[in-house]
């Protein structure tokens, strides 16, 4: 059976290229044309300079590019400044009006799904759900790491999903939320920050046991030094989800964000470090899914500190190992 | 992220206005993944040469006219520093730096409302002064 699955990036992955003024956001849409990756996800914030105050003509080229280049608008990724005020929190209105702006920004880029922050509050999408359908626009809430399905808080945006109908408001899981194994690219980092080597392989290990629910204060127990605490602690930002749970899920999942860390070769194939994308793919296949894996290279900031950042080559690689799963 | 691209060193150089040297200046990108408004750009940390710089002797311009000091940031909701775009940080000292060479310490602390905490991250570079 063919599978309905597509393949596409959220820019995010070469956000080390486009901040250096290496590739403009005209030569990332190039660049993942070339590679055969039709989907693009943006971050507005981050490659769209003015944004939201964007002129008719920034949309008009925009739209020449996705001719140009033969690829499609996928999600626009939001951002709710609640902290915007330093001495007030935004309100809910407020909130609801700054999703309306993301809302205008996502239609007229083309896109179908907006990713929602993992932290906005369910009352925000439920408000903003009917102005979202009016633009054509689903909302979907991202499943990120450390919170996951069972969560009350992403319990409480399933609930509002329900209520306004799955094909308007889901969710966008992160594959963040599949860490098996322990980056190595973090752990690498510790120690090119001082973390000590004896201390760092206690870290993975619990970490890929499950391990994890006092080792902040048994590093410091240890006499961990801050890189080491500080890796303890980042080690209990991450989760493994059981994949099946997925599964269950697939009816309110309108786009993945295929997170990575580190692409690497395993039998003369690419593998992803951390994330176990075959068991992931399988499950998505069984259901029958049909949205977008969109890569997210979330490597070079661990490595920015010592190597040179090749996120184009990282995320060939994530396709080239999508292509050899997808079949 | 991106600590070690915050302070650009090549970019340092004295100010000189109306024939006399009225500070020094060098240039600074964001330590995040996307722009922000300036209200959530916290007051930065300056220390040059192991002497902590006043905050109110700071100066952050963008596009090269924008020119604000950090109180008038706090409530800038407006305008904003894009990812990667270079702003000019202005310290304003009479007779600037000496010629040869500095070190230059910053902390940059962003307000990111999903974060429980502010963003900081941290760069020193040995700059020179020509």
């Amino acid at each position: 059976m063919t599978t309905k699955i597509k393949r596409g990036v959220s820019l995010y992955s070469l956000q080390e290229e486009f901040f250096l003024r290496k590739l403009t956001l005209e030569q990332c849409i190039a660049e993942m044309s070339r590679l055969d990756i039709r989907g693009i996800e943006t971050i507005a914030e981050q490659m769209m300079p003015g944004y939201p105050n964007l002129p008719d003509g920034f949309y008009e080229q925009w739209h020449g590019w996705m001719k140009q280049y033969g690829t499609v608008p996928t999600a626009h990724d939001m951002f709710l400044d609640t902290k915007l005020h330093r001495d007030r929190p935004l309100s809910l209105e407020e909130s609801v009006e700054s999703l309306k702006v993301d809302i205008r920004h996502a239609a007229k880029l083309g896109c179908f799904v907006i990713r929602v922050l993992v932290t906005t509050p369910p009352e925000v999408v439920e408000a903003a759900a009917p102005y979202a359908i009016d633009h054509g626009i689903t909302l979907a809430l991202e499943i990120h790491s450390p919170w996951d399905w069972d969560d009350e808080h992403i319990q409480r945006h399933l609930e509002v999903a329900d209520r306004v109908g799955v094909e308007h408001v889901g969710v966008m899981p992160d594959m963040g939320i599949y860490v098996r194994r322990f980056p190595r690219v973090i752990w690498q980092r510790a120690l090119r920050d001082g973390a000590t080597p004896a201390i760092v392989d206690q870290i993975v290990e619990r970490y890929d046991n499950r391990d994890t629910a006092t080792i902040v204060e048994d590093v410091e127990r240890l006499g961990g030094n801050p890189a080491d605490v500080n890796l303890a602690r980042t080690s209990t930002h991450f989760i493994c989800s059981d994949p099946k749970l997925l599964l269950d899920h697939l009816p309110a999942v309108h786009h993945i964000q295929a997170k990575f860390y580190e692409m690497t070769t395993v039998d003369g194939l690419d593998e992803e470090y951390s994330i176990p994308y075959p068991e992931i793919i399988a499950i998505l296949k069984r259901g029958d899914w049909d949205g977008y894996l969109s890569s997210e290279y979330e490597g070079n900031r661990h490595i920015q500190d010592a190597f040179e950042v090749e996120s184009v080559d990282q995320v060939r690689r994530q396709h080239a190992m999508f292509t050899r799963l997808l079949g | 992220m991106f600590d070690k691209y915050m302070v650009c060193e090549e970019t340092l150089h004295n100010v000189v206005e109306d024939g006399a040297v009225t500070g020094y200046a060098f240039e600074v990108r964001i330590t995040y993944y996307r722009g922000l408004r300036l209200s959530m750009v916290e007051p930065f940390e300056v220390v040059v040469d192991g002497a902590p710089v006043p905050v109110e002797d700071l100066r952050f311009t963008l596009g090269g006219a924008r020119t604000y000091t950090f109180a008038e940031m706090a409530d800038e909701i407006g305008d904003r520093w894009e990812f990667g775009e270079r702003a000019l940080l202005t310290v304003r000292k009479p007779g600037g730096l000496a010629a040869g060479e500095h070190t230059l310490d910053v902390i940059e602390r962003l307000r990111i409302s999903y974060m429980p905490v502010l963003s900081e991250a941290r760069c020193r570079k040995t700059a020179v002064v020509a």
